[in-house]
C-alpha cells in the first residue's frame, strides 16, 4: 500500500477500504478529494452517516427501512393492505417500486435460506408474517424471491407456512426478458416460458 | 447417395503455456495424428488439451491452475475445428487467481458448462484404471460425464441435483447442532432432490440399456470372445422409490448428518463370471474391459449425435497388443470421417500400421517441446 505519513489519513483511508467495491487507492482518491473541500463537507457527510446508522429503525411490519416504527409504505393510506409481495432484502423493495406497478405491501426477509451459508429459516423475518396476513385480511402473497435453488426452497418454505391460511399465493412470472432474441435467451427460461406460456392478448 | 454423418474435426491447435508447453502451434489430418517421443516428452498433454477445449476440464488433474506451465501465471488452448464444414473457434483461458473463461467463435460463454456437449470426445488412457481399481464416485463421474456430452439437460439437472445435496447435507449438520430440526425443511430438499435425481436415474438407466449391447460386441471383438464379462448399472432406485429410500433413511440421516441414499451412491459394477472385477479379473482382461467400454461409448455417442467423437488414443499399446491396436485403427479408418490422436514411444511401430491403410495421416516427433512431422 501507498505510504501515508498522516495516521488521520491513514485511519480514513481505512475505513473507506472496508465498504464493498473500495479499494485502497480508491479510499485514498476519495480522502484526498475531501480534503480539497470545506471542513463543512466531511461534516455533513459523517454526520449523515453516523445519524443514519443509530437513527434507523425496521418497520415493525414489514421489516422495511424506518424513520420510525412504522415505513413510509406501510402508512401510506394509498397502498393495498389485501397484498403482500414478499422480497429478500430491502433493495429489491427499491427494485420493485421502481416498476410503480405495484400497489400493495411488502414484506422483507432479509436474507434467504441456505444452510451451506449458515442461513436457516430461524434467520429469516417470518415471526410475524402469519400474524400479519390474519390481522390484516391479507387476500394474495406474491413471492418474488431470487429465481435460483435458494430462492425456491425459500418460497417453498413459506407456501408450507401459509397454506393453512387459505389465501391465494403466487409468484413472478419467469420468461424471455423484454427486448432479447429468443436465440440468446438460456434454455432453461425459454423452455421454462414455453410450458407457462399465456394466452395472447392485445 | 448414401448418407454422410456429420464430419467433426480439429484442423489447428495453439497451446501456450500450457503443462510442459510454452508456445505451440499444431496442423492436423482430419482423421489420423500420431505423436511419437520418449516418456516425459508431453505427448499426454497434447491428448489433454484437446480433452480441455471439449470438457473443459483436464482428463489427469481437476485443478485447473496445476495445468499451468510452472513458471508462468496462466495457460491459452485456441482449438480450430471444422464442424460439417462451418468452422469454430473455441478458447480457453485459465489465469491464476482469475479463474477460466471459455468462448466459442469469440463469445465468452455465460456458464462454461454449456460448451460441454460441443464437440464430443473420449479418450483411452493408462489412467483409465482408475475406474475399476478407484471409487464409485469415479465411475459416476464418468457416467455423467459421457451423458453429459449428448443430454446437455442431464448435466443442468445434475448440477442442480449436487447444489440441493449440499444444501441438505448442510441443514442436517445445523439441525444437529442447534436441536432443533424443522421438518418441513428436509421435505422440501426432498421435493427437489427427487424432481432432479429420478431424472438422473432414468437417463443412466437408458444410457446403460443401450451401452450394454455395444459394449458386448467390443469385448468380444478385442478378447475374442473366451470371457463372460458384465456391465451393470446399480442404484438403490431399481428397489424403492427415491421418495420411499429418502423416508427410510432420514434417522440415519441425522445421525451421520449426511444424505446417506440417493442417486450419488449409485455405481458402474464390472463382473467376471459374475464376480468383481476389481479382484478376479487379470490386468490383461481388466484393460481388454476399459478398452471396450471407451470404444463402446465412442459408438454409442455416434448413434445419437450422429457424428464420430475425437478419439483420444493415449499410450493404447500398454493396454493392446500391436494385432489389436492394428484391428481399432483399422476399424476407425474404414469410417467415413472421425478423427484420431494416437500416442506412442515408438515411431516406427505407429508408421508401420499406418503405411498399411489407405487414410489421411500426420505423425509428429516430439523432442524438447519441438514437433517435427515424420
Amino acid at each position: 500500500m501507498i505510504n501515508i505519513s498522516s495516521k488521520l489519513v491513514r485511519d480514513a483511508v481505512q475505513e473507506l477500504a472496508k465498504l464493498p467495491g473500495i479499494g485502497a487507492k480508491t479510499a485514498l482518491r476519495l480522502v484526498l478529494h475531501l480534503l480539497r473541500q470545506d471542513v463543512d463537507t466531511s461534516v455533513m457527510l459523517g454526520n449523515a452517516i453516523v445519524s443514519m446508522r443509530t437513527n434507523i429503525k425496521f418497520c415493525i411490519k414489514c421489516h422495511n427501512i424506518a424513520d420510525g416504527d412504522y415505513c413510509h409504505i406501510c402508512t401510506n393510506p394509498q397502498r393495498d393492505g389485501s397484498t403482500i409481495c414478499i422480497v429478500e432484502n430491502i433493495k429489491d423493495v427499491m427494485v420493485i417500486e421502481n416498476t410503480g406497478q405495484f400497489k400493495g405491501l411488502y414484506h422483507v426477509l432479509g436474507g434467504i435460506i441456505s444452510p451451506m451459508d449458515g442461513i436457516g429459516p430461524s434467520h429469516l423475518n417470518l415471526d410475524n408474517i402469519e400474524k400479519r396476513i390474519v390481522e390484516n385480511n391479507v387476500k394474495e402473497v406474491i413471492f418474488a424471491l431470487p429465481t435460483t435453488i435458494e430462492g425456491d426452497t425459500t418460497s417453498f418454505y413459506i407456501f408450507k407456512k401459509l397454506k393453512p391460511l387459505n389465501l391465494n399465493i403466487t409468484t413472478l412470472a419467469r420468461g424471455v426478458a423484454i427486448g432479447d432474441d429468443l436465440e440468446y435467451t438460456d434454455e432453461i427460461t425459454l423452455g421454462r416460458s414455453l410450458v407457462n406460456r399465456v394466452m395472447y392478448s392485445v | 447417395m448414401h448418407q454422410h454423418p456429420f464430419s467433426m474435426f480439429l484442423k489447428q491447435l495453439n497451446i501456450l503455456n500450457f503443462k510442459n508447453y510454452e508456445e505451440s502451434s499444431l496442423e492436423f489430418s482430419p482423421r489420423i495424428n500420431c505423436f511419437a517421443g520418449n516418456n516425459g516428452v508431453g505427448k499426454t498433454n497434447i491428448l489433454d488439451a484437446i480433452h480441455y477445449l471439449s470438457l473443459t476440464k483436464s482428463y489427469f488433474n481437476p485443478v485447473d491452475t496445476q495445468n499451468i506451465n510452472y513458471s508462468k501465471d496462466f495457460f491459452v488452448l485456441e482449438g480450430k475445428y471444422v464442424l460439417d464444414g462451418v468452422a469454430e473457434n473455441v478458447f480457453c483461458g485459465v489465469q491464476r487467481n482469475q479463474g477460466k473463461k471459455f468462448k466459442r467463435n469469440d463469445k465468452e460463454y455465460g456458464k462454461i458448462s454449456e460448451h460441454i456437449g460441443l464437440i464430443p470426445v473420449v479418450m483411452i488412457s493408462p489412467g483409465d484404471s482408475e475406474l475399476i481399481l478407484g471409487g464409485s464416485e469415479m465411475r459416476r463421474r464418468y457416467i455423467d460425464s459421457v451423458i453429459s456430452q449428448y443430454n446437455r439437460h442431464y448435466l443442468e439437472q445434475l448440477i442442480r441435483y449436487n447444489h440441493v445435496l449440499q444444501q441438505r447435507n448442510s441443514y442436517l449438520k445445523m439441525a444437529a447442532k442447534s436441536g432443533i430440526f424443522d421438518t418441513t425443511m428436509i421435505e422440501m430438499f426432498d421435493m427437489q432432490l427427487i424432481k432432479c435425481g429420478e431424472y438422473i436415474f432414468e437417463e443412466r438407466k437408458i444410457f446403460f440399456s443401450r451401452l450394454q449391447p455395444v459394449f458386448d460386441q467390443y469385448y468380444e471383438f478385442l478378447s475374442g470372445g473366451a470371457e463372460l464379462v458384465q456391465l451393470k448399472y446399480e442404484s438403490a432406485l431399481f428397489i424403492e422409490s427415491f421418495a420411499d429410500l429418502l423416508a427410510h433413511s432420514i434417522e440415519k440421516d441425522k445421525i451421520l448428518q449426511y444424505t446417506t441414499s440417493g442417486i450419488h451412491k449409485d455405481d458402474l459394477s464390472m463382473e467376471i463370471y459374475g464376480l468383481p472385477i476389481k479382484k478376479n479379473g487379470s490386468q490383461g482382461q481388466q484393460k481388454t474391459l476399459l478398452v471396450a467400454l471407451k470404444l463402446a461409448q465412442y459408438q454409442f455417442i455416434h448413434q445419437i449425435r450422429s457424428l464420430y467423437p475425437i478419439l483420444l488414443l493415449d499410450d493404447i499399446f500398454d493396454k493392446l497388443d500391436e494385432k489389436r491396436v492394428r484391428q481399432i485403427i483399422t476399424v476407425v479408418s474404414e469410417l467415413q470421417n472421425g478423427q484420431i490422436f494416437i500416442t506412442d514411444t515408438h515411431p516406427q511401430r505407429l508408421k508401420g500400421i499406418l503405411a498399411e491403410l489407405e487414410v489421411d495421416n500426420k505423425v509428429y516427433f516430439i523432442e524438447n517441446n519441438l514437433f517435427t512431422t515424420i
